[in-house]
């Protein structure tokens, strides 16, 4: 059975038609790219896939059910923004999502903020919003999910650490998982791709595996994109 | 064995001509056990499914053999390791002989300066 899939999914805010007419099917053990400009309507699909916000048409089925509390379990998301508080420490942060999480593993985690060289007695609003960002993407790589969504997993930390989040999102995923990266730095993480969904003013443009593009054009997915959507 | 992967050219291609290089160079020896997946995917930091695509794509070429049980192995076909070795040799050469030829260099030029090295 697929993982996710959209069938005929429409969001509007408003007068604001946000998506129209999504049809995409993602199955296991792909690692795809959610590529659009700003405002193109990523974090709007992310958000459907979530059940954070309900179709204004059609559907979102993972594992063949509608999203709830089943899709919840199964789906370790990172959004775009923190929702962790501030003033809690990453040690506390940690037991909060063991806890929260049956799929959580907090050794794991440990090891992981170790290696990035991450106190887990610092307060979260003593670091750096790069800093942040690492902790939030360990606490979500560390759940053993089905399906990973990440919304803008590099966009506020430097191109040295870009690599070992790279790092750390493919060592971190097995075979029977599927993750789902928003993005609009595609050079930084096209290597890791196998599939891209170019998703434009609310349309999907564009679905294909990453290196049958290439070979086709004799070019990076990101000259691909820069081209077709050229301002 | 850290790789520059160029973007351009499909990923799966270019671990397959790493993964040649190796082979041809000896650094995996013929009938010798192959790293696995995962292991390879983690050194050349990219995507298991791409380092998966590139196998199947040297298994079609007979350079690599899977066994059910025990994993990967080079080809014991030393013939064909030999052979490869050839085609990446004469690849290389057209390059630069192409490279020379558009500098204005001709082969009793190339051939001169190849002797004095």
């Amino acid at each position: 059975m697929e993982l996710v899939k959209c069938n005929k999914l429409y969001k509007d805010y408003g007068f604001e038609k946000v998506l129209k007419d999504i049809n995409i099917t993602i199955p296991k053990g792909r690692i795809v790219g959610l590529l659009g400009s700003n405002g193109s309507g990523k974090t709007t699909l992310i958000k459907l896939i979530n059940d954070l916000i309900t179709p204004t048409k059609g559907e979102v089925l993972i594992n063949g059910e509608k999203p709830g509390v089943n899709s919840k379990k199964i789906i370790s998301y990172l959004p775009e923004r923190t929702y962790l508080n501030r003033d809690m420490k990453v040690s506390e942060i940690l037991e909060y999502f063991n806890d929260f999480y049956s799929d959580f593993d907090t050794n794991k985690a440990i090891k992981l903020l170790k290696k990035l060289n991450i106190n887990t007695t610092d307060k979260l609003k003593t670091m750096s919003k790069g800093t942040k960002e690492k902790v939030q993407l360990v606490l979500v790589m560390s759940r053993k999910a089905d399906l990973y969504i990440l919304d803008e997993p590099i966009g506020g930390v430097d191109p040295a650490a870009r690599d070992y989040i790279l790092d750390t999102i493919l060592t971190n995923f097995n075979k029977e998982a599927s993750i789902i990266i928003s993005t609009h730095l595609i050079s930084d993480i096209e290597r890791i791709l196998d599939d891209v969904i170019f998703i434009s003013n609310g349309e999907i443009v564009l679905y294909e595996e990453a290196d049958k593009l290439r070979k086709k054009e004799k070019k990076s997915i990101d000259a691909i994109f820069r081209e077709m959507f050229k301002c | 064995m850290k790789i520059e992967f160029d973007n351009f050219r499909p990923i799966y291609v270019q671990i397959v001509e790493q993964l040649k290089i190796s082979i041809a160079s000896g650094k995996y020896q013929s009938g010798e056990q192959l790293p696995v997946v995962r292991n390879l995917a983690s050194d050349f930091k990219v995507n298991p499914n791409t380092v998966q695509r590139a196998f199947m794509e040297l298994e079609n070429e007979k350079l690599v053999y899977t066994d059910r049980t025990n994993g990967r192995y080079v080809t014991d076909d030393k013939k064909l390791i030999e052979k490869v070795k050839l085609e990446l040799a004469k690849e290389k050469i057209d390059e630069f002989l192409t490279h020379m030829h558009n500098l204005g260099i001709n082969n009793k030029e190339i051939i001169d300066y190849l002797k004095s090295k």
